[in-house]
């Protein structure tokens, strides 16, 4: 199949990246490119392949769902763009 | 005494061990080093104050009983290390400092060494030249209009031009093992949940691994022994014995089965890369090994594969910079949406945002069958064929690259030709093996070319050992001249 600018424009919504006007051309036929390579896999028949979820031969652990630190709310909010004290601040959001 | 720089590290772990050289010693050496290697672009951050601070106390109070006594080392800058800045070669973390250390560095400095700086990489590790970094393009120093390979190439341009005594790296598709085999120089991809992913940047979750890049195998082995180990905050991480790698380490190959597979021979492949593989295999048979042919019938299909499963992961991490808790924030953007988008947008490079498109799309609503559960199913067939093959072998030896090192820009326009480089390292991310680069020799312009070998899950020894042998044997020497400083 291929990727029209279009369709490409709505991926970009979705992964919340805007795209220049100008450099969609050249996305398209970027992805494109990349696409007919991926697609090589449909020569292969995979009916009966059961899908590879995880390498390990292990299940993942779990552990005991309680707090193991806390209290570090400055560290937290120490690299963040714009905060407010004990706040994350972000552009308006309820009128 | 001579220059200590260009020893391996073994050596300098022995020479600061018999006190001919301390610790304040040798980290002065390397700062005038990479002081004087600003051309090569290897590093993001210094920290030689630290690192200063670090050897004084070390030399104040020795404890020569550690495996890396008073070393100073430069980490790739995908590495969190606490009150240091760490880009992961991107702009959008330009001003992030991690207020928590890596598992796998903190297994280091536990050892006795130190931090002396961060090393360039691509952008989230994507990249397989150095290019796709936002601080610039690192260069070889076996070569002023070379690449260092890619993503570990500030690893790889700092370790072969004496800037750091051995490195790590991380190896998501041939990320350790691509850049030391463009730089003679050895990379170790161990098994995946050797090296604990906690505190990595992450760009491909069930790919990513950690790993050492070295001048000798040796060192590669007291570097993974220093490295890995359980770690509880990562849940893939498996719990086993500790392995003393460098203790263990033996040049006895007698006997072992080495796989030969007949898939690594590729169209247009460099005749100097088969005429290698040929040494190598002599090497090896002559060392008592026995070669056996072999076939892994999906070799392919790994790159294709790989192109789905790796942006769909880097899709799905990568979603958490949206510019309101850590690193860049786009100034415009009217509404919290617009926002994200004008952050996004500003904060990733153009490799980067292909990807996550790449991986958004595969995912998304009525392709993710036609995608992303077909590659689960290839990748499955692909770790099948390793695992066949794994019943009467010991080890696979294949070429570690199809090419040495490429010229600045001369990929950069076609994305699939730069994938391209990493298709004899790719297949074994896709099944968790481990796999190590090796230099073996030289093309006819005198660039290094490495070969690879691969073991079972959890049989890092094993290559190693082989790995070892063919070093003794090999007769490589990476003569690189210092024409940066």
């Amino acid at each position: 199949m291929s990727l029209d600018k279009e369709k490409i424009k709505h991926v970009a919504k979705l992964a919340r990246i805007s795209v220049d006007e100008a450099k969609v051309e050249s996305l398209t036929k970027d992805l494109n490119s990349i696409f007919k390579f991926i697609e090589q896999l449909n020569e292969l028949n995979t009916d009966k392949v059961e899908p590879l979820t995880s390498i390990l031969n292990q299940s993942l652990r779990s552990r005991k769902d309680e707090i193991s630190d806390g209290k570090i709310r400055e560290k937290i909010l120490k690299n963040s763009p714009k905060e407010n004290e004990e706040f994350f601040v972000v552009p308006k959001v309820v009128e | 005494m001579a220059d200590i720089t260009n020893q391996s590290l073994n050596d300098i772990i022995k020479n600061v061990k018999t006190k001919k050289v301390s610790s304040t010693e040798l980290t002065k050496a390397y700062v005038k080093n990479i002081e004087s290697a600003k051309k090569l672009n290897a590093f993001v951050t210094t920290t030689f104050d630290q690192a200063l601070d670090n050897a004084k106390q070390f030399d104040n109070k020795p404890n020569f009983d550690q495996l890396l006594p008073g070393i100073p080392l430069a980490v790739k800058d995908l590495f969190c290390t606490e009150n240091t800045k760490t880009t992961a070669g991107s702009n959008i973390l330009n001003n992030f400092i991690p207020s928590y250390e890596s598992t796998v560095t903190k297994n280091l400095w536990d050892h006795g060494s130190f931090l002396l700086g961060k090393l360039n990489c691509d952008e989230f590790a994507m990249g397989s030249s150095n290019e796709t970094s936002y601080y610039g393009n690192v260069i070889n120093p076996v070569g002023d209009q070379l690449v260092p390979g890619g993503s570990s190439g500030g690893s790889s341009s700092a370790l072969a031009a004496d800037l750091t005594p051995a490195t790590i790296g991380t190896d998501t598709g041939g990320s350790i093992r691509q850049p030391a085999s463009f730089t003679g120089t050895v990379g170790l991809k161990p098994t995946y949940g050797l090296c604990s992913r906690w505190g990595i940047v992450a760009f491909a979750s069930s790919l990513d691994q950690a790993g050492p890049m070295t001048k000798t195998i040796k060192d590669c082995a007291i570097m993974l022994e220093a490295m890995s180990g359980f770690d509880e905050k990562d849940s893939t991480s498996i719990n086993k014995k500790k392995e003393q790698y460098s203790k263990n380490l033996k040049d006895n190959i007698k006997g072992l089965k080495i796989g030969i597979p007949k898939e690594y021979r590729v169209d247009n492949m460099p005749k100097e890369v088969d005429e290698l593989w040929e040494k190598g295999k002599k090497i090896l048979k002559d060392l008592g090994a026995q070669l056996i042919d072999i076939s892994l019938p999906h070799t392919k299909y790994a790159l294709p594969t790989y192109y789905i499963v790796a942006p769909a992961e880097a899709s799905s991490n990568l979603a958490r910079y949206d510019g309101v808790r850590y690193g860049y924030r786009s100034k415009q953007g009217k509404d919290l949406i617009e926002m994200y988008e004008k952050t996004r947008s500003e904060g990733f490079g153009d490799e980067v945002k292909r990807r996550i498109l790449i991986g958004t799309y595969v995912l998304s609503s009525g392709y993710y069958d036609a995608y992303y559960l077909k590659a689960q199913k290839v990748r499955q067939l692909i770790k099948k064929d390793f695992d066949e093959s794994f019943k009467k072998i010991d080890a696979i030896l294949t070429p570690s690259t199809p090419s040495s090192a490429f010229k600045i820009g001369e990929k950069t326009n076609d994305p699939v030709s730069m994938y391209l480089n990493d298709i004899f390292t790719v297949p074994v991310n896709l099944a968790g093996l481990p796999a190590l680069s090796m230099p073996a020799g030289v093309d006819k312009q005198g660039h290094p070319l490495g070969l690879q070998l691969i073991g079972k899950a959890l049989d890092e020894q094993k290559i190693l050992n082989i790995g070892y042998a063919f070093e003794k044997n090999c007769g490589f020497k990476n003569e690189i001249k210092k024409w940066w400083s």
